[in-house]
């Protein structure tokens, strides 16, 4: 979940309502915002009990860090909070977002060459007129490009935003792809002039640039936008030039959007202009651009058209639980920011129209507006309509259930290990490659292992093939345990398997260790035929059932060690520890050990 | 011996005036007589009275006199009858010892101690110190001349003499009885246990540790759900499949494949087995058109959906890739209504920290029916989260690609004074059910939450380290309670 900082005062002007943290924090909860952190707390107490020495002169900014759902774009900064929060609220009707109206001809034009499809395919662009910027709202503008870039653009992969001051630009724009080593500009921050390929190794070293480079590195042509004097707004998605910057000043601002993915670019754009156009001499205005394929074909952005949905009352209703009446529910919806009218359908079910503004991109279907009628409604207000009558599944009909052998009958071997007087410990399934197999002498050998591609530290390289790494390294990790030890295990290790989807199955395990002045493999021998005995089978008089077989495996002390054979095949090890193994896992003391699948049980 | 005389004494007398006699008289070891009178004083057999008395013991000193003689004897005998010349004297005795005796020997005027020679006075000495001492070691009285004497030259000093008088006590018998520690099979079959008091037990002490097998914490809490959700009328899935494909993790819920929960920071991707090589084509086929384009009254997310990371395979970053598939696999047949659970491991590619692993395990719950609602849902999750205690429950809420809506679980903490997230819940998107083939009236509300974090804070726990893995101390294993979830 994106969070963003925001200034306490600054936001609560914004919302035209002050609160106690605790009102806030409570309008967060019913929103499905969260008041994450408080960053100058002390201020905050202050305040509260000295209000007047504090009207002013605090220069201590309340900091308030809020937490907003990732589908939410428009809940990126503070102007986009503080706008929901009010229209939620019910302090201000949903705003209507125009783009102004001027011909084809005297709207400013973006050329796109065809060499861009190889890179970076798609532009978008839009201009805010007669804006006016302070600091704060200036700051937020530049935080809402990194929170966009950070969130929906993929860290600038799929989208890259560039915004300009258009005053010192001259129109028509083009968007061209060309060899690094032919752009040349100064790049924003910068006072020199780079050249596109020298500017990729000077960023190499800059921490914050540094991660973007590899969108464009290895293309032979770099994306880049330039103006009717060729001079570089931007080398998307790395840096704009220094040139356009935008600056306080700034009166006329031009947006470029480039990106891989059109639908994440729209939304972008829009989340941008829309945000900001609040500020804008004409509010909530938009000046168009017209993008110009080379193809003669062309788009004018940005696209502010409502996106309209029929819901049928019955649906919504239906799936809260709650009787609500048509008009009820509009004006719910209205303080979500979706527009809604009732529309009557020719018979009794009443339908609702929702217009979804281009703010509000997470609505994709109808329950999306199912859940704004409920979030408006309030969750907590639900429960006491039918929390008396419970969930309704099956309809008052008898259920007979199945148990899940699986489950079953591991509980019922782990409470036999139990009665046997051993411990249960519950070891992780990730381990290190080395830990698997070198470390239990069986070096070289990961054939039916599988192998983690990503791992973030070498003790996640692969999932266990037995459960003998876990119980070795809980012995070495409880040395000073009062002797003798006694553990086991059941739980599942993966192995390759090529008759499955996936090409990789579980197997359900039982282990269990003897740990004391000697090694004791009586013990384990004699609780292998004690779980043998109570899963049903007689002991080893009976060689068709089970038995155990001498074997010469390297975790193990050659001459004490035997597999266990059950009908004919080979489903378990036992034996004394290998004195090498033990040192490995800095065991000082013998160990007896046995390892059986109990997969083929049931 | 000791006790014997005494309680048989007792039996005839009414009191042993002083034990020191009475020892004496016995012929017995008084010290040995004193722990005896003690010991039955402790057990009231008897009343003992302290005797405190001052007695005359030897020095050092006196002792080797008593021994030896007095120093003006030896120097006495040591001269001749002719006499002796000083420096011979002086030579044929401790240099101390002629020190003393030369003056006592004066004093008595036993010695002439001339120029020449010192020589006898008298012809015949008795060394009556040395009887003084002898009789004081004795233990007799000597008259108090004589003592000041002894005393003056620090050949005796005194000494305090303790010992009892002593008479029946409360609980008098001529014989002790005896008291058993424990009962024997002897005891049993001797009939000897008619005839035995038993020893007091110390129920101060410690009783003995007992051994036994245990099982683990974490295993405890997971039964204990288990037994809830069956009672709840839940069916256990079958979650035994770590290795999963992205399509069945991701796509089947409706998960963009942009979604930063697919990046590589956040999942364990498979570099073998690396791609799944069956999925059901019609079901991608329908997937991947309401990713792409939506359908089913959804926009849909209007990207290139791309087999390739459909196959990607991946350790299951949650159970309700399992869910995805009971779902779909019910979808294959005419429509019964469900209710699913299943609590296992699931892996996620995040840093470690105290409350957080690669590895952990989701508890999951999920109703699939005709009409089911969000007051439904709100309905069992106050059913459920009551058994655990938890019966004060707030719903916030939340974003989830794949349920809408959405509501993450607060539950009202006394200890912490405070709402805490419990878990998260939902109603599973139309996009997912419907390319299963679910009817459209059908629902899905689910929930879920972790099986460490409520274990962690119904036992204490900080890190999450000490509660799961290797490093877990088996001490803790060893003397964590029972989990009573689900039972009070």
């Amino acid at each position: 979940m994106p969070t963003i900082s925001v200034g306490r005062d600054r936001l609560f002007a914004a919302i035209g309502k002050t609160y106690t943290r605790e009102e806030f924090e409570g309008l967060c909860f019913r929103f499905g915002i969260e008041l994450d952190d408080v960053s100058t707390e002390k201020a905050i107490i202050r305040k509260e009990k000295h209000l007047e020495e504090e009207e002013d002169g605090d220069d201590e900014e309340v900091l308030y860090k809020i937490e907003v759902p990732a589908n939410r774009y428009d809940l990126l900064c503070l102007e986009g909070i503080a706008q929901a929060l009010r229209i939620f609220n019910g302090l201000q009707e949903m705003p209507t977002y125009k783009v102004v109206n001027i011909s084809r001809k005297s709207m400013i034009k973006m050329h796109v060459k065809p060499e861009t499809s190889s890179i970076r395919p798609y532009v978008l662009c839009a201009v805010l007129r007669g804006i006016k910027f302070d600091e704060v709202t200036y700051n937020s503008f530049i935080d809402l490009q990194d929170k966009l870039h950070q969130n929906i653009c993929r860290r600038r992969t799929l989208v890259a935003i560039g915004t300009h001051d258009l005053d010192t630009l001259h129109g028509p724009f083009t968007y061209e792809a060309l060899p690094p080593s032919s752009i040349n500009f100064v790049p924003l921050k910068q006072e020199k002039n780079f050249r596109a390929d020298e500017l990729m190794g000077f960023y190499k070293s800059d921490l914050k640039l540094k991660k973007f480079l590899h969108i464009i590195e290895n293309s032979p042509v770099f994306p880049v936008i330039y103006d009717y004097k060729r001079t570089v707004l931007s080398l998307p998605p790395i840096i704009n030039g220094a040139h356009s910057a935008i600056t306080l000043k700034t009166k006329n601002v031009f947006i470029e959007c480039t990106a891989t993915d059109l639908t994440k670019a729209k939304i972008v754009l829009n989340t941008v202009v829309t945000t900001f156009s609040e500020y804008c001499e004409r509010k909530f205005e938009i000046e168009p651009v017209e993008v110009i394929y080379s193809d003669g074909k062309s788009v004018v952005y940005p696209d502010l058209s409502f996106y309209n949905m029929e819901v049928p009352l019955s649906y919504i209703t239906g799936a809260i639980g709650v009787p609500l009446e048509a008009d009820e529910v509009t004006s719910l919806l209205n303080r979500m920011q979706l527009c809604a009218k009732q529309s009557v359908s020719g018979d009794c079910n009443s339908n609702i129209t929702v217009s979804v503004p281009p703010t509000r991109n997470d609505v994709l279907h109808p329950c999306d507006v199912m859940e704004d009628v409920a979030i408006a409604y309030g969750y907590n207000n639900i429960k006491d309509i039918t929390i008396a009558k419970g969930y309704n599944v099956s309809k008052g009909r008898a259920v007979s259930l199945k148990p899940l052998r699986l489950e079953e009958f591991s509980h019922l071997i782990r409470l036999e290990m139990a009665m046997c007087g051993f411990t249960e410990v519950l070891s992780f399934i990730l381990c290190s490659l080395n830990d698997n197999f070198a470390m239990l002498n069986h070096e070289g050998d990961s054939s039916n292992a599988v192998i983690i591609e990503n791992p973030r530290s070498s003790e996640n390289e692969t999932a266990r093939t037995s459960l003998m790494p876990g119980i070795l390294k809980t012995i070495g990790q409880n040395k000073a345990h009062p002797k003798p030890i006694k553990i086991f295990e059941v739980g599942d290790i993966v192995l390759l398997d090529e008759s499955t989807d996936v090409g990789a199955t579980n197997r359900r395990q039982l282990a269990a260790l003897y740990c004391g002045a000697t090694a004791g493999y009586e013990i384990i021998h004699g609780l292998v035929e004690r779980i043998m005995l109570v899963i049903g089978l007689v002991p080893p008089d009976d060689n068709t059932t089970f038995y155990l077989k001498p074997s010469d495996d390297p975790e193990f002390v050659m001459g004490t060690q035997a597999s266990i054979i059950y009908k004919g095949k080979r489903i378990g090890t036992s034996g004394i520890v290998h004195p090498e193994v033990l040192n490995k896992f800095d065991i000082p003391d013998p160990c007896a050990y046995f390892e059986l699948s109990i997969q083929c049980f049931f | 011996m000791a006790e014997e005389a005494i309680l048989g004494y007792l039996a005839k007398n009414q009191e042993i005036a002083d034990s020191g006699e009475f020892a004496a008289q016995h012929g017995l070891n008084h010290d040995d007589v004193v722990n005896v009178v003690k010991s039955l004083h402790g057990f009231r057999y008897v009343d003992a009275q302290d005797i405190k008395r001052e007695t005359w013991v030897l020095t050092d000193e006196g002792k080797t006199y008593a021994a030896s003689g007095s120093p003006e004897v030896q120097l006495f005998l040591a001269i001749p009858p002719e006499g002796i010349p000083l420096e011979e004297l002086q030579k044929k005795l401790d240099p101390l010892l002629f020190k003393i005796g030369r003056a006592q020997a004066a004093k008595n005027k036993w010695v002439e101690m001339g120029k020449q020679l010192v020589s006898r006075k008298v012809q015949h000495v008795d060394d009556t110190v040395k009887d003084l001492l002898l009789q004081i070691e004795g233990g007799k009285v000597i008259n108090q001349d004589d003592i000041k004497v002894l005393k003056g030259r620090k050949l005796i000093a005194t000494q305090t003499w303790n010992g009892y008088s002593v008479r029946k006590g409360p609980e008098y018998a001529p014989q002790r009885k005896k008291f058993a520690a424990d009962l024997t099979r002897e005891m049993l079959q001797s009939g000897e246990w008619k005839n035995l008091e038993f020893k007091e037990y110390n129920f101060n002490a410690k009783g003995q540790p007992i051994e036994g097998g245990h099982l683990h914490p974490l295993n405890k809490v997971r039964h204990q759900l288990r037994m809830i959700f069956l009672q709840m009328g839940f069916e256990e899935m079958p979650t035994d499949r770590f290795v999963e494909s992205s399509f069945w993790n991701f796509d089947a819920l409706f998960q963009p494949q942009q979604h930063p929960a697919r990046d590589s920071h956040d999942t364990f991707y498979m570099k073998v087995p690396a791609i799944t090589k069956e999925l059901p084509e019609d079901y991608v086929e329908r997937v991947k058109r309401v990713h792409e384009s939506g359908g089913y009254g959804s926009r849909g997310y209007e990207y290139d959906w791309n087999r390739d990371e459909a196959i990607k395979n991946l350790l299951r970053t949650h159970t309700t890739a399992i869910s995805t598939r009971m779902l779909y696999l019910l979808a294959q047949k005419p429509f019964t209504p469900k209710r699913y659970f299943s609590i296992d491991r699931v892996f996620r590619n995040e840093a470690v920290d105290r409350t957080h692993l690669a590895e952990f395990h989701q508890i999951e719950g999920l109703i699939c029916d005709k009409g089911l609602t969000l007051g439904d849902l709100i309905g069992v999750l106050h059913d459920f989260f009551s058994r655990l205690g938890m019966s004060k429950l707030r719903f916030k809420p939340a974003y989830n690609p794949y349920t809408e809506p959405s509501m993450e679980i607060f539950s009202y903490h006394e200890g912490f004074g405070k709402w805490v997230e419990v878990g998260n819940s939902g109603m599973f998107r139309p996009e997912m059910l419907l390319p299963m083939g679910l009817p459209e009236d059908v629902r899905v509300i689910a929930w879920g939450l972790s099986l460490e974090r409520p274990t962690m804070i119904l036992y204490g726990i900080n890190n999450i380290r000490d509660l799961f893995g290797h490093k877990v101390d088996l001490g803790l294993i060893k003397t964590n309670p029972i989990c009573r979830l689900g039972v009070d």
